[in-house]
């Protein structure tokens, strides 16, 4: 990291494993788990983050002095929005299909406290390198998890990754299916995504004792 | 019986939390205590019961492909549906302060019950997430809109009673350190969410014959739940 001061490297590094937005910060679960059926969704989803985050971040922190902090939530909502809306209109554009998968959950990128929260602890206080750093470092830990379930819900759940059959085809029993192999259809369904959140979470805190909660 | 489909279709089978899980970041921050969790709820539905419908006539008269034809002939080929997202979310958040001014104003008492959680509804996926499935879902009424965002809103609210009831009965339990607080909130709500499941056949069953015709109209199936599940279907099949 020639390019980075230590301190600069540290908001990327730190968000993508002991201060991850999703498993620690409690941010942005909304949209991380309903798209995460699909490898494919969750990286375009992680990517469309990365980019309103980053952006986003840049803009707050330029005009962070002359927002007036009364009205700074609707100031905040509007950039989000705006950078959204472009998030939408290029994947309408270029990936219909996937943007069809994605229905509504482009749009909630805009309320994602991911967003929100970053703009608001961050992006308010710090000038536009950082934050743009510290955006980059947000969503990529926030996209990391969403990679993460989406990799085992396609794989367990229909034994595909991309769309590519990696453990043999189901119906001609070949690769694994030929040893009695089944496909669990449960992890393709919306509750299983929690219950790998929250197995994701059980596995990063017994490694990293000091993050466990205490009530 | 539009009316009563739609009222129970949103509470139980399409419930925000458990089939969508819009508003959960909320719901796991502020479902420690069921009180907390209460008032957070009734603002949800309070402000849903406004801005569903709000949101309604902006999309048919101001946004939809072909909206603006009221305006005279030569409006009717603008299709301003790309603006939705910063429509909607500009109307939650300006209706959002102007209630909490209201509610200020006239009713001290309900302003402290529900004052400190408005400005956190402002972010709240579910409720931009209600306005969003009202659109997409084709919504034909203003009165079907508002049954839409009130019905939304008690689906909500019965999700965080739930698992803040929970929650606080489960502090006495022995849970394994690392999955204590967050991770073990994460598994219940997902085993509450298959319970949930269960609610799916409840509007479908007997009368088969008559009901597709009458949702399809309603409800168009963009959703990705009922697709994960229609593949898992054919999954079976294929395996059977």
């Amino acid at each position: 990291m020639g390019l980075l001061s230590k301190k600069d490297a540290k908001l990327i590094t730190d968000p993508l494993a002991d201060n991850n937005p999703i498993t620690i910060q409690v941010l942005g679960i909304c949209s991380a788990l309903a798209i995460t059926a699909e490898l494919k969704a969750s990286i375009v989803m992680a990517i469309s983050v990365i980019f309103v985050l980053a952006l986003g971040n840049v803009v707050i922190s330029l005009i962070r002095n002359i927002i007036p902090s009364k009205i700074r939530i609707i100031v905040q909502l509007v950039i989000a929005a705006a950078l959204v809306i472009i998030v939408d209109q290029i994947l309408k554009a270029f990936a219909y299909e996937l943007s069809k998968t994605l229905s509504v959950f482009v749009g909630l990128i805009i309320t994602n406290c991911i967003i929100m929260g970053r703009f608001e602890a961050f992006a308010l206080a710090n000038g536009p390198w950082k934050s743009f750093l510290d955006g980059i470092g947000n969503s990529a830990g926030y996209g990391i998890i969403l990679i993460i379930v989406g990799f085992f819900r396609e794989l367990l759940g229909s034994g595909t990754l991309l769309g590519i059959k990696v453990l043999g085809d189901a119906i001609e029993k070949t690769g694994v299916y030929a040893y009695g192999y089944e496909n669990n259809g449960f992890m393709l369904l919306a509750p299983m995504a929690l219950i790998t959140i929250g197995i994701i979470i059980w596995v990063q805190r017994s490694r990293n004792t000091a993050l466990i909660e205490h009530n | 019986m539009e009316h009563i489909e739609l009222f129970f279709k949103a509470i139980f089978i399409d419930n925000m939390v458990f089939a969508t899980f819009l508003g959960m970041c909320s719901y796991l921050a502020v479902s420690k205590k069921v009180a907390t969790a209460v008032g957070l709820g009734a603002a949800v539905i309070f402000v849903m019961a406004i801005t569903v419908p709000l949101n309604w006539l902006l999309d048919v008269y101001l946004l939809k492909d072909g909206a603006l034809a009221w305006l005279g002939p030569e409006y009717a080929q603008y299709d301003l549906s790309f603006l939705s997202f910063i429509m909607f979310i500009a109307t939650i958040a300006t209706m959002v302060q102007l209630v909490e001014i209201i509610v200020e104003k006239f009713s001290p008492a309900l302003y402290n019950s529900l004052g400190i959680f408005l400005p956190l509804i402002a972010v709240n996926c579910a409720i931009l997430g209600g306005s969003l499935f009202m659109q997409s879902r084709e919504i034909q009424t203003l009165g079907l809109a508002f049954n839409y965002g009130v019905s939304s809103g008690i689906g909500w609210f019965l999700a965080i009673l739930a698992i803040a009831a929970i929650r606080e009965k489960i502090r006495y339990s022995n849970v394994p350190p690392p999955l204590r607080g967050l991770g073990i909130t994460f598994i219940i709500t997902g085993l509450m969410a298959i319970g949930f499941m269960s609610f799916g056949g409840m509007l479908t069953g007997g009368d088969e014959e008559e009901v597709p015709t009458k949702q399809t109209a309603i409800v168009k199936q963009v959703e990705i739940k009922k697709e994960a599940i229609d593949i898992a279907n054919n999954e079976k099949e294929i395996t059977e």
